[in-house]
């Protein structure tokens, strides 16, 4: 393999991870505010990208895509409210149910609302062949946008739990719930705001990444599986390191064309995925010691 | 003793009569959808045992049910006669491999569909057995990804397997002579008997399981849902009755997949979907987890529903919806008397009492 080849087999890998990327850090929101792992956090991400396909048709892009983060945060918010918040001490197999449950009524409500046709947005900048030079490597803009506004994303939202009120007492619930409810925080405003923070992050994901990899009613399910063995690849909860597995699961992803037919592409990541869970479920970087204490 | 065998006889009692009743209003075509809803029901009572009594989520029950259909169908399938030499055709003579006719008249060498039957069957609780034995260290979430990750690899193989046909399947598998003038098939001529073995190989697994969980290892299984710490603590070996059952329930799942696969004629990828595994535990968890009885009558009746296609297009829908209001409303189940109580804990506040 001549080095050009390698450097853009990984840069496809980078724009997959990235994505996978966002979707962990959606789950570690939720698991850092509630111990739930929800299982509907791939459908955040078609959502994202669906919204955006149908508001760009008469909107224009930009307040597309930020309509399309409004609609499922509030989609995030309302999926809270109506199964999760006013449930008291639910065992781990009821939230798993439940959140399974939610995941198909999201997606079947989707598969009426927009059928089972392929959508996508335009690429923002220049179109689907368009692209830059970087030495002997072609970069489609499509991937530094992905890349871009990912990072922003992710910066803006450390920078939200470490500088303002609200982040620092989500924190403090995720720390120590009982706590911080003695310190008048109100948990449950968290965990709704959890899920809204979590839902808004994976559909600017999906909206980002939907020119290249397009969008269906049903494309959440593999980014949910991918989005968690990168989860745990990277220490459930940490939010920095799954950026990190993102790219390694990404990467390998991309590389494993070479070896098996694409259509085998998911059976790589998700054997990863077992034999992690298998040897090392506290992940690559995340501490053993720590892992036990947790719930699981 | 006694108390156990009634309901048993009640149920029977309740096939013949759902049989007679379609044979009094002419409405035989209905047996064809109720053989289908008893094998489903199959790996459903299985699954009951490992989710409601040992407490072991699985989202990957699917997948054996696949592993069982499709090992059938590809022995029973592939023709051998090209390769007739002395070998097979002293394997022919010992009843392992056998000759039919195929539909453009033709002559094909496949293997026997009992002997296809039981290396499907043994391979699916082989393949549980190895799949079963890490993923079962897992609990709560962890373990319902990696089974769910399994499942999603069984779809994922036979999805992208040219020689497994790919997203078409197999199809054309034949019918299984179970005994000289009983064969599992979809002939109308043997609707009542294929109904009448389906429902009492249901009957049979049903016997089985009831008298699993009444005995000491069922007991056992049932304190590792408990506390698994504690029964460890008595003594227990939970790492190996938990697989046990785990295997058990496969070998329901690869039975239930083998046996529709030559009721139905073939088998497609969207048997060992994820849709089709969290079918199974909606089921279950409808059924009232721990309630074999529950899981059986919630799986005729919902199946039944579903094959006939009263769900319509809101199918999966309507099991995603039914799985998020009992476990909202009520994680105990539906079939219990004291569940207008139970509703009424959940909004109160304190609903953690049934799951």
């Amino acid at each position: 393999m001549n080095p050009d080849l390698f450097f853009q087999y990984v840069v496809a890998g980078i724009t997959y991870g990235t994505i996978y990327a966002v979707v962990a850090i959606g789950f570690n929101i939720i698991y850092n505010a509630t111990g739930i792992i929800n299982f509907a956090q791939g459908e955040f991400v078609m959502l994202g990208g669906m919204t955006a396909v149908t508001l760009s048709r008469f909107l224009p892009l930009p307040v597309a895509i930020l309509g399309a983060v409004a609609v499922t945060t509030v989609i995030g918010a309302v999926i809270d409210i109506l199964f999760i918040r006013w449930l008291r001490g639910p065992s781990v197999l009821r939230m798993i149910i439940i959140t399974i449950g939610v995941s198909i009524l999201v997606r079947e409500a989707a598969l009426h609302v927009w059928g089972e046709s392929v959508r996508a947005l335009p690429y923002f900048t220049g179109t689907s062949v368009t692209s830059i030079k970087m030495g002997n490597v072609y970069i489609s803009p499509q991937v530094l946008w992905v890349v871009g506004v990912s990072a922003v994303a992710v910066v803006a939202l450390s920078a939200f739990f470490n500088y303002t009120m609200l982040g620092r007492q989500m924190r403090a619930c995720a720390a120590n719930r009982d706590a911080a409810r003695l310190c008048g925080i109100s948990a449950k405003n968290m965990v709704t705001l959890s899920f809204m923070l979590s839902a808004g992050i994976g559909a600017i994901g999906g909206a980002v990444v939907c020119p290249i990899t397009y969008v269906q009613y049903d494309s959440g399910t593999p980014l949910a599986i991918k989005g968690f063995t990168v989860a745990i690849l990277g220490g459930i909860g940490n939010s920095a390191a799954a950026v990190g597995a993102g790219m390694i699961l990404g990467i390998l992803e991309s590389f494993s064309i070479w070896v098996l037919p694409a259509a085998y592409k998911e059976v790589i990541s998700i054997s990863l995925l077992l034999l992690i869970l298998f040897i090392r479920p506290s992940g690559i970087f995340g501490s053993a010691e720590e892992a036990r204490l947790k719930e699981f | 003793m006694r108390g156990r065998y009634l309901p048993v006889a009640a149920f029977a009692g309740l096939i013949v009569a759902i049989q007679m009743a379609t044979h009094f209003t002419g409405s035989g075509y209905h047996l064809t959808q109720l053989t289908m809803s008893a094998y489903y029901s199959l790996l459903a009572i299985g699954l009951c045992l490992l989710v409601g009594y040992a407490g072991q989520i699985s989202l990957g029950h699917a997948g054996f049910f696949a592993i069982g259909g499709y090992i059938t169908a590809l022995l029973t399938t592939h023709d051998l006669s090209s390769r007739a030499g002395g070998a097979s055709r002293w394997l022919a003579k010992a009843g392992i491999l056998s000759f039919r006719i195929d539909l453009y008249g033709g002559e094909l060498l496949t293997v026997h569909p009992w002997v296809a039957c039981l290396v499907a069957v043994l391979a699916t609780v082989g393949i549980a057995y190895a799949v079963g034995g890490p993923v079962l260290k897992l609990k709560g979430h962890y373990l319902a990804m990696a089974t769910l990750g399994f499942g999603v690899i069984i779809y994922r193989i036979v999805l992208g397997t040219e020689f497994l046909g790919a997203a078409d399947g197999i199809s054309e598998v034949p019918p299984f002579a179970i005994l000289p003038g009983l064969e599992v098939s979809g002939k109308a001529a043997l609707r009542v008997p294929n109904y009448y073995l389906a429902w009492g190989l249901v009957i049979a697994g049903m016997v089985l399981l009831l008298n699993l969980i009444h005995s000491r290892e069922g007991r056992a299984l049932s304190s590792i849902h408990g506390a698994e710490d504690a029964a460890e603590a008595m003594g227990i070996p939970t790492a190996r009755y938990k697989l046990s059952a785990f295997a058990l329930s496969a070998a329901f799942a690869g039975l239930a997949g083998v046996l529709l696969t030559h009721y139905n004629g073939g088998i497609g990828p969207s048997e060992a979907s994820v849709m089709k595994s969290v079918r199974y535990v909606a089921i279950v968890a409808i059924g009232g987890m721990a309630n074999l009885w529950g899981t059986l009558l919630m799986s005729l009746l919902l199946n039944y529903l579903s094959l006939r296609g009263y769900f319509g297009t809101y199918d999966d829908a309507v099991f995603g919806a039914i799985l998020i209001l009992i476990m909202l409303f009520a994680p105990g189940g539906l079939l219990r008397r004291d569940l207008l109580e139970e509703v009424r804990d959940v909004f109160r506040g304190n609903g953690e009492k049934a799951s």
